[in-house]
Parts: structure tokens; C-alpha cells; sequence
């Protein structure tokens, strides 16, 4: 097995590599193949102990004509990462939506990179990081169009709310394009809850606590209401509340 | 109700009311008016407990109690309504949940029974119904894509639902055709009752056809520089501010 990364690589650069050291080596990553044609989808509630460290790695091909959708909520162990590596055919379509919950010290990742390799595949991404103390999240998103994929059609999108001001976000989107004929859009945005809804709310009733719970559950929803199992959602939005009554806000 | 006594208040340690005196008894209607700047919406902030509104001296009390040792949101459990000059947009919370939610809060505090899904749709129903306003765009984000217009008729369906002891409109007639000035107005009177009592805020004397007041008071320069009867309005109309506060 090779060596336990460093800062120097760029796919841990903001780990809590500590934690990396303590479960090297990592398991073999999970190998997902979607025949072409086919749809693909798969829930992650990462919710480990809180002193647990959980690092899930998965290799994903999307097939010809193929889709597959994740839907994330990474939240639990004192590090949490998800890093998906997904090759995609001819038309294939990619979809993540990701929530990320983070307080205490916790450091939760998602690192996520889409190889185009392919005529005309589609890869959709949208990320929420929610922080409070101390804690730390982060979005690596790396889009490789390889020569054969023109018409790609790729998108990320990644914000953070940020709940106290030594929390730390990092967001990395990387676009390495080898087509002429491609379409890739990101964004990223860090902001606060705005002072003049909390305000409002206030005026209304809520206390400070239950406002900024509101406001930050709405911030989240932006994203769990995008997925499509319901079964799946009520899950999200059920861990999601869990957290929300389980912080100080 | 109301007591607000040599009320100074700076924003930034820039004063903005610089002594103001006033005293709302229950089944009153009060209007303020006054020139752009006066301080209009720093009192209306000031009274709703807003941070940066820093009370530098005087005193506020409402039914006996220091209002300015309470936190906004025990100010309006207690029954007090702030209609906002802008009312603010909060993406992804629909009007419905946001006014269920905030009902319950209250009355939870209040040790009142919370309102049932049912009882609250109906009452939601009734209220914004009577004042014009669709049910489906409650149904939407908090004034989020809202006009002006209906920004300020969802502001009287929110008091309607609330139903506070003493409202503070802040201009709430400003930037309304006329056919949503009256429905306002009917809201506004609808709240009248005599143990409850309206602090109205406005730059123009046309909401005051439609709710008339019982006092006047023009706001200039942070202080009360005169207090009149209804008919204060036209003369204002007639002279303008600078002739009053001179
Ligand atoms: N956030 C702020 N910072 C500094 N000055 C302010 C702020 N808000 C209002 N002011 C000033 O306070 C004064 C009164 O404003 P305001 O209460 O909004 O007046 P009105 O509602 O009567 O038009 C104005 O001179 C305005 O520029
Ligand atoms: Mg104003």
C-alpha cells in the first residue's frame, strides 16, 4: 500500500491527515459500474460517532447513454470524507447533491472528480456546507474534459453558511479542459446568515436560536428538496433537524 | 400602554432621537409624520429592540414593563408588531411555515396551546382573503418576487394573524396604488379595538383619510415638535415641515 498522504497532495491538502494516519491503509475503494443505458443512484447518511473517523472512497464508470445520482448528507465522525471519482461515456449524466453539517472540531470533505471522457455527457454538482465552531468543510471539485468529450455539459455550484467566525471553509473548483466545444459553469459563495431576516424573524417571535435555525434549515432544503426519493429526503431532512436541535445557535 | 420618555437613540454614536416623549394610551391611534431623515424608522426600530439602535439615555416602558430590557422576540410575544418600512425576503421559507412557526413560538412562550395544522390554515385562509391577498402566493417564499404593493399586504395579513396588542406601522402606505391603500386601511381599522392601540408612521396625510388617528405628531429632528388632533394632517398638507418644525 502507498504512503499515507501529505498537504502536498492536493486531493488532501485540507485533511485532518492525523485521523488519515490513524486508519491507513484505507480500504480499496468501492467499484461502481453503470452499464450503459442504465440509472444509477445511492444514498450516503455519513453520520459515524463522534470520534469515529469515516472516509469512504468510491470509483464510479457511468456508462453510454447511463445515469447516476448521489445524494450525500456528511455530517457524522471527527473526520468525515466522501471522495468519488466518476468516469463518464457518451451522454452519460452525472448528478451529486451533497449538505454537509459541521461543528466542534469536526473536518468533513467531499472530493469529487468527474472525468468527461466522452461525447456529450452531462455532470451536475451542487454542494451546502453548513459550519458552526470550530469546524472545518470542505469541496474539492475537479472537472477533467478529455479531447473525445465536446458538447460536455458540466456544473458545480457550492456554497457555505458559515455560524461562527472560527469555522473554516475551503472551496476548490478545477477545471482542466482538453475540448473546444464544452460548457462548464461554477460558483462558489461563503457568506453569514443575514441579519436583516434574522431581525425579522425576531420582530415575529422567534428567538435568536429558533430564527437562525430556520434560516439555516431553509439554506440546506435549497438542496435536499432537489432529491428525488422521497424516502431518502425525509431521511436527510430528519438528520438534518437532529443536527440542527443538536447545535448551540 | 406605551410610555417612551426623553428617548435618545444613536445609531453608530451618531444620535438620531434626541429626547423624544410620548405616550400611547390603550384604544389610541397615534400617527407620526415627519420629513425624510427624522428618525421615523429609528424609533420604530428602536422600539422593536433592533441591535445597533444603541438607547444612550430615557426610558421605554409598555404595560408597566421596561421594554428596553427585553429582546426583540419577548417584545413581540408580549404583543407588540413591527409592519415593516421594507419588509425583508427570506428565500426558502414559505409565508405559511414562517407565520405558523412564529405563531407557535409565541404562544408556546405564552403557555397557549399551539395552533393545529387545520386551525391555522384556517385561519390563514379567512385573514388573507380579506385583505386581497392569494392564498397560493403564501404559499411561496417570504416576499421573495413580491411587489411593493404586496410586500406591505402581506405585512397586514401577518398582523392580522398575530392580532398584537400595539402595532407599529412604518410607513406601510408608502408605495400603494390606491385600491391597496384602502384595503390596508380596512386592516389597520380592524385591529382598533379599545384595549389595543396603533402607532402609525407615514410621510404623506392619505392613509390618515382612511384610518384617522387621534394624534398627531410631527417627528423632525429626532424630537416631537408638535402634536395636534387629525386635522394637523391637512395643515402639514398645506405648509409642508419646514413651516412646523421651525
Ligand atoms: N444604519 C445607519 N447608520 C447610520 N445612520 C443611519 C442608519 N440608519 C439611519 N441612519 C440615519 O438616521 C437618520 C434617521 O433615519 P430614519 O430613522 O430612517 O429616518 P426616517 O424613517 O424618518 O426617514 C437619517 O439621517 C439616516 O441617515
Ligand atoms: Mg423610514
Amino acid at each position: 500500500m502507498n504512503a499515507v498522504p501529505t498537504k502536498r497532495n492536493e486531493l488532501w491538502r485540507y485533511s485532518d491527515l492525523q485521523a488519515v494516519a490513524a486508519v491507513w491503509p484505507l480500504p480499496a475503494p468501492e467499484h461502481i459500474i453503470v452499464p450503459a443505458g442504465g440509472e444509477f443512484s445511492r444514498a450516503i447518511v455519513q453520520d459515524a460517532a463522534d470520534n469515529e473517523v469515516a472516509i469512504q472512497t468510491i470509483d464510479l464508470v457511468i456508462g453510454k447513454d447511463a445515469r447516476a445520482v448521489f445524494d450525500i448528507l456528511n455530517y457524522g465522525g471527527s473526520f468525515g470524507r466522501i471522495a468519488i471519482r466518476a468516469v463518464l461515456h457518451e451522454n452519460a449524466h452525472f448528478r451529486l447533491n451533497t449538505v454537509q453539517l459541521g461543528r466542534a472540531r469536526q473536518t468533513l470533505e467531499i472530493v469529487c472528480t468527474i472525468i468527461h471522457a466522452e461525447l456529450g455527457a452531462t455532470s451536475r454538482q451542487t454542494v451546502r456546507t453548513v459550519l458552526t465552531d470550530k469546524a472545518t468543510g470542505t469541496y474539492l471539485g475537479k472537472i477533467q474534459v478529455m479531447k473525445a468529450a465536446q458538447k460536455t455539459d458540466a456544473s458545480q455550484s457550492s456554497k457555505a453558511l458559515l455560524l461562527s467566525r472560527l469555522a473554516t471553509v475551503n472551496t476548490k473548483p478545477e477545471l482542466e479542459i482538453h475540448a473546444d466545444d464544452v460548457k462548464c459553469a461554477h460558483g462558489a459563495t461563503v457568506g453569514e446568515l443575514d441579519k436583516n431576516a434574522l431581525f425579522y424573524l425576531q420582530t415575529r417571535g422567534l428567538d435568536e436560536a429558533e430564527a437562525k435555525s430556520l434560516l439555516t434549515r431553509a439554506f440546506v432544503m435549497s438542496v435536499i428538496d432537489d432529491v428525488q426519493d422521497s424516502v431518502v429526503r425525509d431521511n436527510m431532512i430528519a438528520h438534518t433537524d437532529m443536527w440542527l436541535d443538536k447545535v448551540a445557535l | 400602554m406605551l410610555n417612551i420618555h426623553n428617548l435618545h437613540v444613536a445609531i453608530n454614536d451618531t444620535p438620531i432621537l434626541k429626547g423624544l416623549t410620548l405616550a400611547i394610551n390603550a384604544g389610541e391611534v397615534h400617527a407620526i409624520m415627519g420629513p425624510n431623515g427624522a428618525g421615523k424608522s429609528t424609533l420604530s426600530y428602536a422600539l422593536a429592540g433592533r441591535d445597533g439602535y444603541d438607547v444612550t439615555e430615557g426610558s421605554v416602558t409598555y404595560n408597566g414593563h421596561n421594554l428596553l430590557a427585553m429582546k426583540p422576540h419577548e417584545r413581540a410575544t408580549t404583543g407588540i408588531f413591527l409592519g415593516f418600512q421594507y419588509p425583508v425576503e427570506i428565500p426558502g421559507v414559505s409565508n405559511v411555515n414562517f407565520l405558523r412557526t412564529a405563531m407557535n413560538a409565541m404562544r408556546k412562550r405564552r403557555g397557549e396551546a399551539e395552533l393545529s395544522g387545520g386551525e391555522f390554515l384556517k385561519l390563514v385562509k379567512t385573514k388573507s382573503a380579506a385583505l386581497g391577498m392569494d392564498y397560493e402566493m403564501l404559499k411561496r417564499p417570504v416576499n421573495v418576487g413580491f411587489s411593493g404593493g404586496e410586500k406591505k399586504r402581506n405585512e397586514m395579513v401577518q398582523m392580522a394573524m398575530i392580532n398584537p396588542t400595539l402595532a407599529i406601522l412604518d410607513e406601510t402606505d408608502s408605495g400603494l396604488d390606491i385600491d391597496a391603500l384602502r384595503v390596508v386601511a380596512q386592516g389597520i381599522n380592524a385591529l382598533r379595538a379599545p384595549d389595543k392601540a396603533i402607532l402609525l408612521i407615514t410621510h404623506y396625510q392619505r392613509l390618515l383619510d382612511y384610518v384617522v388617528p387621534d394624534y398627531i405628531h410631527v417627528l423632525a429632528d429626532g424630537r416631537i415638535v408638535k402634536t395636534g388632533d387629525k386635522s394637523l394632517a391637512h395643515e402639514l398638507e398645506r405648509d409642508g415641515y419646514a413651516g412646523i418644525a421651525a
